[in-house]
């Protein structure tokens, strides 16, 4: 899509969820929205979340101005499969988390360094051996951020994110 | 349940038959003989065998926006699928309920690039409202109900029901009956009566208001088109139609401005651009409505009926949305300003309508009349004339003489002018006129058709022969893919790049291959009696009638301009717009 200098400095991140029905397809028809329409995907989770597996819940952060994020709105709510579209932006305060594994590669002082930063992360060590560390981290986008780009002085060899899981705050539902 | 055990095949043309679903149109294959031997053994619905997947779609549009019912749709995989898309993303633009059985591979070959076998489900997601790949043969029967439903509600659209060819041959006696309650879907028709009040409030206020209709309007029925008729007179106010709109509103009623937008007429474009208020009626602001967006009705409060929530706010931002049917939510409409505006008197617009009349008096679609050679505007209003009173219905294919056809027909009712708006679809209009005229045997159906146009489903000719349907072929032949050389001159330095229609057939010659009749016409003084003989002739014929080659379609708004910036014909510089070659 061909965003204007205006429409740049207008976009705004949201994170919203969508209700879907558990079906062959019915996240290709999603994710088809977004690249057939132009639209962007910043994170994208999904997994069923009740206990019979029927419905599934995507969970998608992405960036546009108002309008084109009231488009998206809309026209998710127009596929057949979905059941509910929320915009937990919008609809006030939300808890927003990402999970993320982080491999380095180091030795002595090195190795010390990423110790101290992971614990100040709260990040778990979930695998370890001689000159190498799996941490566990999770938290918000920025936290995650931080520390893959902090591990990356001590020996990153890869990561992997989850993308956001977020919900509403409070006793409702969406 | 334990009844009968059916086999799939049979499940879907039961199912089929149950939602009374009369005729199909297809083409056979490898991997729906299993459905092709069900339709043998039963004498409820009617197969119509078409030459080309693409015209089986444009025929069921046809049949479907003519009648108001759905139009159903049997192909088979791979090549049968791929050739349908075409017509299935006509369809989704044009919103036309469409059902479109496709075969496919056996489910265990799925995946394994078996012969003919292409990813249906994956090709049509986009261009299908919605689309099932059936995997077991006990929720076929549900499915098929569900498609109608999805099919029919709401916006319309086109669905496709994929079926593996084991899927047709299984047995089950799980069959679906009743009416369909989907788990996620479920359109609201109702609009909002607190948006409905204050928009009639607005409209109650407006010195100039204008109605602008479209499509949503027959699609919503032909309650829809006689409400809009009678809150439309009940104000006094103007109305403009979109293309796809057009006979909704009796185009002789002296409050019909005629078509909006690109090739609209001057006073409409005008009284959308200088409005105060502005009631959409189930239309979409498409661009070739709007012009330029910035400078699209600068002025006006806009009210903005559609079915679907996802039209409202797209490109124009409106003052008032109200989702729901336009039949719907036009009766509350009308209610309230009977029961509250009517009352206290209302404004007569007098001031608002000596301004149109100027607008009027352009007389933007006059045109300069030539005694030897026929002008396509010309041709088109012979056309009207000489058949007005006759139960017809026209078609059209794509280009300027599907222009000049909204412009010069007249149409007085909905369903009675079938054309490809959305997509643009070059060979829709025979395929569609042969669903119309199956759907409406002892009716006139007359596809306007350009030399170029008419090429690109030619081969259809053999399935009206078949069935005996006298479709009339009006060929406006200018001898070039007109509307590509009137951009071509615009905005290219006439610089005339493959628009040419160059080896034409003999036309003639052509229809009596297949055994219908063919006039060639040239001269204006031999038009009339061309379009009788066309119309006397039982059977198919073809109208060669060679036109002007260089005529231009005006009024237009070039692409990158505004409502109020037309070229009108008389005005000899055509303007280029800045960027009016990047657009389309
Ligand atoms: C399938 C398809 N291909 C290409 C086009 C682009 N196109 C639009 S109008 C047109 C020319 C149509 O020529 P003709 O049928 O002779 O109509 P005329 O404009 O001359 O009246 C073309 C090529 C299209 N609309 N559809
Ligand atoms: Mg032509």
């Amino acid at each position: 899509m061909h965003h204007t200098h205006k429409e740049i400095e207008l976009a705004e991140r949201h994170t919203l969820s969508i209700i879907v029905d558990n079906e062959a397809g019915v996240l290709a028809r999603v994710i088809g929205l977004f690249s057939g329409r132009g639209y962007n995907i910043e994170h994208l989770t999904v997994a069923p979340v009740d206990l019979q597996g029927t419905e599934s819940r995507i969970t998608v952060v992405t960036i546009g101005t108002p309008p084109v994020i009231e488009q998206i709105k809309a026209q998710l709510d127009r596929l057949v499969p979905v059941h509910r579209v929320g915009d937990l932006t919008e609809s006030g305060p939300h808890v927003e988390r990402e999970l993320a594994l982080i491999k380095i590669h180091c030795k002595g002082e090195q190795q010390q360094a990423a110790l101290r930063i992971a614990e100040a992360f709260r990040a778990k060590i979930v695998d370890s051996s001689f000159e190498s560390y799996i941490f566990e981290v999770t938290g918000k986008t920025d936290k995650i951020k931080a520390f893959i780009r902090l591990m990356e002085d001590v020996g990153l060899v890869e990561a992997v994110r989850t993308g956001v899981a977020a919900l509403t705050r409070g006793a409702q539902a969406l | 349940m334990s009844g009968k055990a059916y086999s799939g095949a049979e499940i879907i043309i039961n199912s089929l038959v149950d939602l009374g679903v009369e005729v199909i149109f297809g083409y056979p294959g490898g991997a729906v003989l299993p459905l092709y031997d069900a339709l043998f053994a039963q004498d409820k619905i009617r197969h119509i065998l078409v030459r080309h997947e693409q015209a089986a779609v444009h025929a069921a549009e046809g049949y479907a926006r003519s009648t108001g019912k759905v139009g159903v749709v049997l192909v088979t995989s791979g090549p049968g699928a791929t050739n349908a898309v075409t017509g299935l993303t006509d369809a989704m633009l044009d919103s036309i309920p469409i059902i479109c059985i496709t075969g496919q591979v056996p489910v265990h070959l799925i995946g394994s690039d078996a012969f003919q076998e292409a990813d249906t489900v994956g090709i049509t997601r986009h261009c299908t409202k919605h689309n099932y790949l059936v995997k077991d043969v006990d929720k076929l029967s549900r499915i098929v109900h569900e498609a109608f439903y999805v099919a029919t509600s709401g916006r319309p659209g086109p669905v496709v029901i994929d079926v593996p060819k084991d899927i047709q041959i299984f047995t089950s006696t799980n069959i679906h009956s009743g009416a369909i309650k989907h788990r996620s879907y479920r359109p609201e028709v109702k609009g909002d009566i607190s948006a409905i009040k204050e928009a009639v409030e607005i409209l109650a206020g407006a010195k100039k208001p204008i109605f602008y209709s479209g499509g949503g309007v027959i699609n919503s029925g032909p309650a829809a088109a006689q409400l809009l008729r009678e809150f439309v007179r009940l104000t006094g106010a103007p109305i403009t139609s979109t293309l796809m709109g057009l006979g909704a509103y009796p185009a002789s009623d002296k409050q019909f401005l005629g078509m909006l937008g690109m090739h609209g007429t001057y006073e409409a474009n005008h009284a959308m651009h200088d409005c105060d208020v502005m009631v959409c009626v189930g239309a979409r602001f498409d661009d070739r409505v709007t012009g330029r967006l910035e400078a699209f009705s600068p002025n006006s409060k806009k009210i903005h009926i559609d079915i679907d929530r996802s039209s409202i706010n797209k490109t124009v931002r409106v003052d008032v949305p109200i989702v729901g049917d336009v039949a719907h939510v036009l009766e509350d409409m009308l209610k309230l300003w009977k029961a509250a505006i009517l009352e206290k008197g209302q404004q007569s617009y007098a001031d608002w309508w000596a301004e149109i009349d100027k607008w009027r008096e352009r007389d933007c679609l006059r045109y300069a009349k030539t005694k030897d050679t026929i002008m396509p505007q010309y041709a088109l209003e012979r056309l009207q004339a000489l058949t007005k009173d006759k139960d017809v219905y026209f078609t059209t294919e794509v280009g300027q003489h599907q222009m000049w056809a909204a412009q010069y027909l007249k149409l007085e009712d909905p369903n009675r002018f079938m054309t490809s708006g959305g997509l643009g679809t070059m060979g829709y209009g025979f395929p569609a006129a042969i669903g119309v005229q199956i759907a409406h045997p002892n009716a006139l159906v007359i596809d306007v058709a350009g030399e170029a146009s008419i090429q690109m489903n030619i081969q259809e000719l053999g399935t009206a022969m078949q069935y005996g349907l006298p479709v009339k072929i009006f060929i406006l032949n200018n001898e070039y893919m007109g509307m590509v050389r009137q951009w071509q001159e615009m905005n290219h330095g006439a610089r005339y790049s493959q628009s040419y229609s160059e080896s034409l057939p003999d036309f003639v010659a052509l229809a009596k291959a297949y055994g219908a009749h063919g006039i060639t016409v040239d001269r204006p003084a031999d038009l009339d009696g061309a379009i009788r003989e066309m119309m006397e002739t039982d059977g198919l014929v073809i109208v060669d009638c060679r036109v002007e080659k260089l005529a231009n379609c005006f009024p237009m708004v070039p692409s990158g301009a505004a409502h109020n910036e037309m070229i009108l014909p008389d005005e000899e510089e055509i303007k280029e717009f800045e960027g009016g070659a990047a657009l389309v």
